[in-house]
């Protein structure tokens, strides 16, 4: 790990000021942070710690039903905490299928967002790649990119972002508040990760220095509780990122489907919200041959980037597996394996 | 003397052997006492940190030392420029396993993740970034990095020196007359031993005296190969490994890196200790190598072998020898009138593979299951049947008989377990209340019963308690217990009047904790010593007027609880200490030797035997696999602690189902770099991955492999296991696949 | 740069002055206070054999600063035994023979600490597997893992009715 410089803000104020230096970067938990600066991948001059900056650390009701989570909050607490859990069941389950429990109960809200992808050659100084480093090359574009991108991609950059919190955040509409030194201001989290383009080295729509203070979500987010679910594929049952995941959140009137919102992940260089899959289900029954032509819709644009052509089938499965979930309505409790196909439905029927 | 060789197995004998004890350094184990190498830290130590090579073959042109050495805290960088000498070229090959070391020689690069300097510093911080501060540039060459590269060839010798083709019958003619034929490719990867102890040395110089913790799994061994480099005398050099945080064959003879340590230390002149980072055990510390297996097996009308043929493409690397014997489980496990293990190779440019955890069994036994049952599968057969069918009651390509051979009871006792009998024989018929596919496996598990050569110490002192030695290894197998164990009944003292010493280089060589021999090699070398001290004992009370036991003559004497009594009459006797009392003796010393038996050897084929049956459930739409169940029978002669054999065989059982559905070195095509050496993506199982393991222990005496009747556990269990897991898999989709790990894709077919 | 933190180790209170902010959590038991039965796995996370209690919650210890964690309490594997007294976790792994070479084993019971203290898997099997899956063994000591947690749990929450009564 580098040298760098430590500092210990006090205040939002401070710590923005603070990470306004080039070459800084924010220390939450540091699992993903120290990670990469351990691997020689992030070389960061100084961190901006946010350990000691108040107001980070809350989860607050809001008038409207929803939720303002701050950037600080650990993953295993936004999981756990029952009213929230209640409210946007998806999410507990994506949270609690992340990573591993130590893992979650150190990482952070913000930290989640903004984690870097795992592409092993991102992860390899030694290999070219064109986030590290811009104008480098990109060497999974021939190399072993069986888990790379699907959708989104560029011929800069095939890579994914691996979060599982930011596929139902993403699909039930999410803000993300950001501070920076011009003041704060507000991003829809679709709007928050950046596609690679010609640029993949620019993650987010974050300026240098910014900071993530909080994550909203609505109120009317809270209207899926009933029919909402997240499921992941992985190579292991747990501790194991996803292959592609998929979230589903329906409210349903009369038996139809008034709303849908739906989102994958490990597809793209962002969590992928498919708003032409969920318009798809507006006012259809729900049944295995809607979910099919939503799964339709939501891939449509997709190509593969390597030798993962098989995670276009498999995301489109994936996401009428949630969609069947969901229709079925959330468990009572979430399942022993989140997230898990290897997780009993009771009652439901799945597989035809 | 203690009655070891007569009863059956793993029943209660004399107090010790066969009892279920729990661990004796369990208390250590759990209260963070128990030290391994790298906890130590002697005063003045320094830390040590490679750097490693990122390509794979060229040479090394550039290294920022200025950078290194102007990072606080770093007191020197050793290259090939100023490493100390050594008094062997790391290069020389004296023997087939001395392997060729990377210890600075020059600035040869030949694997990713070779050392290619040594960064030495007052902090583990400043060592570190000081290693990645070098920043070496290369020379690259082009590479080798698959089984289709370069030219194969026939190695003069596979696995530890058996032949490389081993002809039994006509093979071709038996597949030309047989009345059906199955051939098939099975590929298995390379893959890591990744022990969770990362190999640690800590090193200190006095003069030319030299005193080391590290892990090791061959104690003797890695004393003779330092002194050998460094040309001091064996005695000289002292290592202590009372434990080792797993080694599965990555620690059986000292790697380069260890070495490195050692030579750092002598660099700077004061103690340093050197720890593998988790990436860096991706290069020099061995793996197993990858395989591309081609079976081809005939059967008659009845379903009987006609012939079966066994061929492996292997690799080694290109600048040393080692190749996977994956053929030899075909030599022993089905009868055929015509067998055939044929073996060609190619030269990688990766580090040298090495044994790993059933060296070649493993590799060997998945293609051969898997190929077993899809023969079934063509005649219709049962896949248990069919194995009953072409059962060996000889070792098929030797003629011997065998030791001992409960497989049938394996099959039996582990079928009835799991419930096979309600197996449909078609694939693809069974579903949980879910929905998710289920399918049931079967797979033989075999593996030799061997022994290495190894010695032991035993004494019995004036208050009657007793001391064994033995430089056994303690793996996480249970050393400490089992051998504490043998030595109780040896000495015929209750166990807890028993001192036990072991993981240490100046004790008797207890050979390698190696080919599941340790507990037969040590454990027979142990039960050796402990009656050599009873005969002495005996000899002097028999001789002695004053003994009740005076004269006993033919009748003779036996040792019981700490007393030797007149065989004839247990109630004449006297105490130990009574003995050596009137002796004026503080103690009486004997020795003993546990080595093969070559008669027994000669006339009989040994191995340990086993059934595994595995259920998997895969998700029909979306290809996950789970492996629900498992059930193991084996049976390896007598069991000298159940629980602990139980741990072996689950440990075993889960590597099974790593092979199968888990693990795999991903390796970049271009620069032979594997791109997932860590844990998060080369994927090992996580508790979740096997909710269900039960292990049958199967009772089997064997009056031949040695006095004891050990056959080994610690590798068997891998064996049967990874080809029923994958035959399950076949069971539950209908979908044959023989590249492993099976790949999610390679299930999505058919929804 | 010298940085001063107190942390309270195994109820100790200790004041550490660090020479260097790289220095994790992991490193400083291991290489700075001698408390080496936390075991270094991998130091990336991937494994949990690191994993210590910080304030009550079983985290990572190689993926933390220790810096960051000025004022925290951090409990090891040998502040986890009362005395002679081992915690029912560690006699429960014992019995269990819920390790075999044991070089996970110091996560693998700081975890199961953590994970009884989470109090979110109860009496089910699969939950606790699930909730153990962050502590890698190699050796594949899990079945006697899963049933020693189970076990110790119900250890100490008879203990608690006990005192409680
Ligand atoms: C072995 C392993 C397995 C994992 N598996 C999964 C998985 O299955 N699913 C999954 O989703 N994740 C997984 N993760 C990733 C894990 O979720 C992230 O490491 C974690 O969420 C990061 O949070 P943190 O608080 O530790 O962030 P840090 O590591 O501290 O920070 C991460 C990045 O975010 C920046 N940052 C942090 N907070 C802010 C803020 N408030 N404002 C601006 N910038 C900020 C930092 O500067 C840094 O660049 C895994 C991680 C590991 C190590
Ligand atoms: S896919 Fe993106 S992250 Fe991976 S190597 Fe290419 S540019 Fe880098
Ligand atoms: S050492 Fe910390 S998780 Fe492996
Ligand atoms: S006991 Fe060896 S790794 Fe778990």
């Amino acid at each position: 790990m580098n040298r760098f410089d430590y500092v210990r803000p006090a205040t939002v104020a401070e710590a923005v000021a603070a990470a306004a230096q080039p070459g800084s970067a924010y220390l939450a938990a540091g699992t993903n942070l120290l990670d990469l600066m351990k691997g020689g991948v992030m070389r960061p001059a100084r961190l901006v710690d946010l350990a000691r900056v108040p107001g980070l650390d809350a989860i607050e009701a809001l008038p409207d039903g929803g939720v303002r989570i701050g950037a600080r909050v650990r993953n295993s607490d936004l999981a756990y905490d029952p009213g929230f859990a209640r409210r946007f069941p998806a999410v507990a389950e994506a949270l609690l299928s992340g990573a591993s429990a130590q893992l979650r109960n150190a990482a952070t809200v913000g930290g989640n967002l903004l984690q870097r992808t795992r592409c092993a050659y991102f992860y390899d100084p030694a290999s070219a790649c064109n986030k590290r480093e811009a104008g480098a090359g990109c060497d999974a574009r021939e190399g072993e990119n069986r888990l790379h991108a699907v959708l989104g991609w560029s011929e800069q950059c095939i890579a994914t972002h691996p979060s599982d919190f930011c596929v139902p955040l993403v699909a039930l509409g999410a803000v993300v508040e950001i501070e920076g030194q011009a003041g704060r201001r507000e991003v829809p989290l679709e709007e928050f990760h950046r596609l690679p383009g010609t640029t993949p080295e620019r993650e987010s729509v974050l300026a240098p220095g910014e900071l993530i203070v909080a994550v909203r979500l609505p109120g009317e987010a809270a209207g899926f509780a009933g029919h909402a679910r997240y499921v992941k594929l992985r190579e292991r049952t747990s501790y194991a990122f996803a292959v592609v995941s998929a979230t589903a959140g329906l409210r349903l009137e009369d038996g139809a489907i008034a709303e849908a919102r739906l989102a994958l992940g490990g597809v793209a260089a962002k969590p992928w919200r498919v708003p032409e899959a969920e318009a798809v289900l507006r006012g259809a029954r729900p049944g295995a041959e809607a979910f099919r032509r939503a799964a339709e819709a939501a891939l449509a644009e997709a190509r593969p980037s390597g030798d993962n052509a098989f995670k276009i089938e498999l995301a489109r499965r994936i996401l009428v597996r949630a969609l069947t979930l969901a229709a079925a309505g959330t468990p009572e409790r979430l399942p022993a394996l989140p997230a898990s196909p290897h997780a009993p439905h009771p009652g439901v029927s799945l597989h035809g | 003397m203690a009655e070891l060789a007569s009863s059956a197995a793993h029943v209660r004998h004399g107090s010790s052997i066969g009892q279920p004890l729990t661990r004796r350094d369990g208390q250590l184990k759990v209260t963070g006492g128990a030290r391994y190498a790298a906890d130590n830290h002697p005063p003045g130590m320094l830390h040590a940190a490679l750097a490693v090579s990122s390509v794979a073959r060229g040479r090394v042109t550039g290294l920022d030392l200025e950078a290194a050495r102007a990072h606080p805290g770093v007191v020197a960088v050793m290259t090939p420029e100023n490493r100390p000498a050594l008094a062997q070229d790391p290069n020389d090959k004296s023997g087939p396993f001395v392997f060729r070391m990377e210890l600075l020689q020059d600035d040869t690069v030949r694997y990713v993740g070779q050392p290619v300097a040594v960064v030495i510093a007052e902090t583990l911080e400043a060592a570190t970034e000081g290693a990645a501060l070098l920043a070496p540039r290369y020379a690259a060459e082009p590479v080798s990095t698959g089984l289709e590269d370069g030219e194969a060839f026939v190695p003069p010798a596979v696995g530890v020196g058996a032949p490389a083709e081993v002809r039994h019958g006509d093979v071709e003619a038996g597949l030309a007359a047989a009345a059906r034929r199955v051939e098939a490719v099975y590929e298995t990867p390379a893959q890591y031993h990744n022990a969770m102890e990362p190999h640690a040395v800590v090193a200190a110089w006095e003069g030319d005296r030299l005193s080391i913790d590290t892990p090791s799994q061959g104690l003797v061994m890695a004393v003779g190969r330092v002194a050998g480099l460094f040309g001091i005398p064996p005695e000289n050099v002292e290592i202590r490994s009372p434990f080792l945080g797993g080694g599965f064959g990555s620690k059986g003879a000292i790697s380069g890196p260890q070495v490195l340590g050692i030579l750092a230390a002598k660099l700077v002149g004061r103690p340093v200790k050197l720890v593998l980072k988790r990436d860096q055990m991706y290069g020099p510390v061995g793996h197993r190598a990858p395989t591309r297996q081609t079976l081809r097996l005939g059967v008659d009308g009845e379903g009987a072998l006609t012939a079966l043929h066994h061929h492996v493409r292997t690799a080694s690397s290109r600048y040393d020898d080692f190749f996977e014997p994956s053929g030899s489980v075909s030599h022993t496990l089905y009868a055929s009138p015509a067998i055939a293990t044929t073996s060609d190779a190619v030269r990688l440019d990766s580090g040298t593979p090495i044994f790993m955890r059933a060296p070649g069994e493993a590799s060997g036994s998945i293609a051969l299951e898997g190929a077993i049952d899809e023969m079934a599968a063509a005649c219709g057969m049962d896949p248990l049947e069919f194995r009953l069918r072409n059962y060996a009651e000889v070792e098929p390509t030797s003629g011997k008989p065998f030791s001992s051979k409960a497989l049938r009871e394996c099959y039996a006792q582990g079928a009835e377990r799991f419930g096979w009998s309600g197996r449909p024989l078609a694939p693809r018929q069974m579903r949980d209340e879910d929905g998710l596919l289920v399918g049931w496996g079967v797979g033989t598990a075999t593996f030799p019963a061997l022994m290495m050569h190894g010695q032991a110490r035993a004494v019995l002192r004036r208050d009657g308690s007793g001391l064994v030695e033995t430089g056994a290894h303690d793996m996480g197998q249970g050393a400490w217990t089992a051998f504490a164990q043998i030595a109780a009944d040896s000495l015929a003292l209750p166990i807890d009047q028993l001192e036990f010493r072991a993981g240490h280089s100046g004790l008797p060589d207890a050979g390698i904790a190696g080919g599941s021999a340790h507990t037969a090699t040590a454990g027979m070398a142990i039960h050796g010593a402990g009656a050599d001290v009873i005969a002495r004992l005996a000899e002097l009370a028999m001789t002695d007027q004053r003994s009740p036991l005076f004269g006993a003559g033919n009748a003779g004497v036996v040792a019981r609880e700490g007393r030797l009594v007149r065989r004839d009459d247990e109630s004449r006797g006297e105490s130990y200490a009574e003995i050596l009392a009137r002796a004026g003796l503080d103690e009486i010393e004997g020795r003993g030797t546990g080595a093969m038996d070559q008669a027994a050897q000669e006339h009989y084929a040994m191995h340990a035997h086993g059934a595994v049956f595995a259920e998997v459930k895969v998700d029909p739409e979306l290809g996950q696999i789970r492996a629900t169940r498992l059930v193991g029978a084996f049976a390896a002669g007598r069991i000298i602690n159940p629980r602990l054999v139980r741990s072996q065989y689950y440990g075993g059982m889960i590597w099974g189902v790593s092979f199968a559905l888990h693990e795999a070195a991903v390796v970049d095509r271009r620069t032979g770099r594997v791109m997932n050496a860590n844990l998060g993506e080369y994927h090992v199982p996580v508790n979740a991955d096997v909710p269900s393991l039960e292990a049958i222990l199967v009772d089997e005496v064997d009056p031949h492999v040695n006095a004891l009747g050990i056959k080994g556990v610690g590798e068997i269990g891998i064996t049967g296991s990874a080809g029923a897991v994958a035959n399950a898999v076949w069971h539950a989709t209908g979908v044959r696949v023989r590249r492993f790990p099976i790949a999610i894709e390679e299930l999505l077919g058919q929804p | 740069m010298s940085l001063s933190i107190t942390l309270t180790v195994n109820a100790v209170p200790r004041t550490i002055a660090l020479d260097d902010p790289r220095v994790t959590l992991l490193d400083l038991l291991r290489e700075r206070l001698d408390l080496t039965g936390t075991k270094k796995g991998c130091d990336r996370g991937q494994c949990g054999a690191c994993t210590v209690l910080v304030d009550g919650r079983r985290v990572n210890s190689c993926l933390a600063l220790a810096v960051s964690l000025d004022g925290a309490e951090v409990l090891t594997i040998e502040g986890l035994a009362e005395g002679e007294v081992p915690h029912p976790v560690q006699a429960a792994f014992i019995e269990h023979d819920a390790f075999q070479c044991g070089f996970c084993t110091p996560g693998q019971i700081m975890s199961a600490v953590g994970l009884i203290r989470e109090a979110q898997a109860g009496d089910d099997p699969e939950r606790v597997r699930e909730a153990m899956s962050g502590n890698l063994c190699r050796c594949g000591a899990y079945k006697g893992i899963t049933e020693a947690v189970l076990e110790a749990q119900r250890r100490l929450a008879a203990d608690a009715e006990e005192k409680a009564a």
